[in-house]
């Protein structure tokens, strides 16, 4: 038996009815509430998801980010994570990615636990983050050389693994042209060519597409669903794209004020909520209000760096 | 292993495509070799210490090193802006690995900075006495750098922005190096700055430096060697404790 946790992601005012039409949390089964889908025992359920979280709580002084979260989602499936600015987002893919230590609560990323086997952890997922995290000064393939000895790509398959993802990404003919002269789009092909050059099982990707044209944006994600289908990759986004997370996610979890608000297909959310469009749905979960966020230093940094660079 | 070599190679590969950043951090030891050395020259030969240059070349070449070494270990905080630590962070690589490799990689920078310093003082009249001790030299210039690229790392792993960076060059680069033996000799200095001089690391690297240079061996280059080697090895220890503590 699964231990007793204190999510309450049903706890918002949905029809039961429809809550119940919903694939729910594999936690959601505590507090008499929903059971689990008939044919699905929790061990099964837990077998073949993923990723794992159960009752994460994330703390920083007075102030709790993330709120007694729960969610599961299953190997080869494509979940977008939703949320205002501030809901808790980020800070909790910091702790799925191991860079951020929970304050409580369990999280399994293909089975291993991030607190205690964050090499396992590492190995096992792929991540591509808000902001740029390639060398500037290096050149496309060098970015990915240094990736692949980070990772432990043996180096027999190295040279072919490059060559057929950066070909997929349309780089190869760049390949050695230096990353800074290349532009936002391009950058980000080649952070999703990195992130899928150890041949990760769960791939992370934090607002991929911030930034970018909607054709690039498009692009991104097709290179994106081709690529974890051909190496059945389970994919985790977050995004403020609503059409996006429709039209690429299987299931949607929204989260709000570190709380998981609901968890469904986009049809579901709309049903629920009565909406024409998730964007609908989406705020009459979360509410009108507009969030207010200090700037980070990663912020400013932003902005000096488009004041810079003219982007 | 590997991870250690890759991230020593891109320090090495971003210092020689930065043709800039080689001839800018040159400026400034240039500028002091050409107005100390010969400035001062006349008068430090007429109190009888011999010659100036002889004796302040391996304080210039120190000050090429340092100055490149703790920029080098600070730069961890414009990688973790423009967000390239993030890639290291997440890599399945232990924090040691990380900060060996970027340390060991911009001490290599700065040790070759040292040298082209070395060469520009062979060319404004340097002379070494005995070829052969040029090796006993490099091992000091090696610990130097290293040393002080470990004090950067640090540093770059407590700082969040370069906002600091002003603060740590005028009140701990700059005053580790003129408070050191590197450009006056210890001996006939004033009590308290005789024992700041003594207690400063870098006075132990560049005695060694000089000894090498001028031909001299004894044993107090042991002493010299061990200092620096035992306050490396501290300092990287710290420097991969403070790295570690970073969190995306």
């Amino acid at each position: 038996m699964l231990s007793q946790g204190k999510c309450k992601s049903q706890s918002i005012p949905l029809g039961s009815q429809v809550a119940n039409s919903y694939d729910p949390p594999v936690c959601g089964s505590r507090e008499g509430g929903i059971a689990t889908p008939a044919g699905r025992t929790e061990s099964a359920v837990k077998m073949e998801s993923m990723i794992e979280v159960r009752d994460l709580v994330k703390v920083f002084g007075s102030f709790t980010a993330v709120d007694h979260i729960c969610f599961s989602v299953p190997r080869g499936g494509i979940r977008a994570f939703l949320g205002p600015n501030g809901a808790g987002k980020t800070t909790t893919i910091k702790m799925l990615t191991t860079v951020l230590a929970p304050t409580s609560g369990r999280i399994r990323i293909a089975g291993h636990d991030p607190v205690r086997q964050p090499m396992l952890v590492r190995r096992a997922f792929g991540i591509v983050f808000q902001d740029p995290s390639l060398d500037d000064e290096l050149t496309a393939l060098e970015n990915l050389a240094l990736h692949a000895a980070l990772y432990g790509v043996p180096r027999k398959e190295q040279g072919q693994r490059v060559e057929s993802l950066l070909g997929f990404v349309g780089l190869w003919e760049r390949r050695d042209d230096y990353v800074k002269h290349f532009s936002g789009g391009m950058k980000r092909r080649l952070e999703i060519a990195r992130a899928f050059l150890h041949q990760p099982r769960v791939l992370f990707l934090d607002e991929p597409t911030l930034g970018l044209d909607p054709q690039t944006r498009s692009h991104i994600w097709e290179f994106v669903k081709a690529l974890a289908k051909e190496q059945s990759v389970t994919v985790f986004f977050t995004t403020h794209a609503m059409e996006e997370a429709e039209r690429v996610a299987d299931d949607i979890t929204v989260i709000d004020h570190g709380k998981i608000v609901t968890e469904g297909t986009a049809g579901a959310l709309r049903q629920a909520t009565g909406t024409a469009s998730l964007e609908e749905a989406f705020i009459a979960l979360t509410g009108r209000s507009i969030r207010e966020d200090e700037a980070s230093p990663a912020d400013r940094m932003r902005m000096m760096r488009r004041a810079w660079r003219g982007r | 292993m590997r991870a250690v070599w890759i991230l020593w190679l891109r320090q090495l590969k971003r210092y020689s495509r930065s043709r800039a950043r080689m001839i800018g951090s040159l400026g400034q030891p240039l500028l002091f070799l050409l107005a100390l050395g010969f400035g001062f020259g006349p008068v430090f030969a007429r109190a009888g210490n011999g010659n100036y240059l002889e004796f302040v070349a391996p304080g210039i070449m120190t000050m090429g090193i340092i100055f490149t070494g703790v920029f080098g270990g600070i730069e961890i905080i414009w990688d973790r802006q423009f967000g390239f630590l993030k890639e290291t962070l997440v890599a399945p690589v232990p924090r040691l690995a990380i900060v060996l490799g970027r340390t060991l990689g911009g001490a290599t920078v700065s040790l070759l900075q040292g040298l082209i310093v070395f060469v520009i003082c062979l060319i404004a009249g340097f002379r070494i006495h005995h070829p052969a001790l040029l090796p006993i030299a490099l091992v000091f210039m090696a610990l130097i750098a290293i040393l002080f690229t470990a004090i950067g790392t640090a540093i770059g792993s407590v700082l969040r922005d370069m906002q600091g960076f002003q603060l740590i060059m005028n009140f701990l680069v700059m005053p580790l190096f003129f408070f050191s033996n590197a450009l006056f000799p210890v001996a006939g200095l004033p009590g308290p700055l005789r024992v700041v001089v003594l207690l400063n690391p870098l006075s132990y690297g560049v005695a060694g430096m000089r000894q090498a240079f001028s031909g001299g061996i004894g044993f107090d280059m042991v002493t010299d060697v061990v200092v620096l080697g035992a306050l490396a090895t501290v300092l990287l220890g710290v420097s991969s404790f403070l790295f570690s503590r970073i969190e995306a």
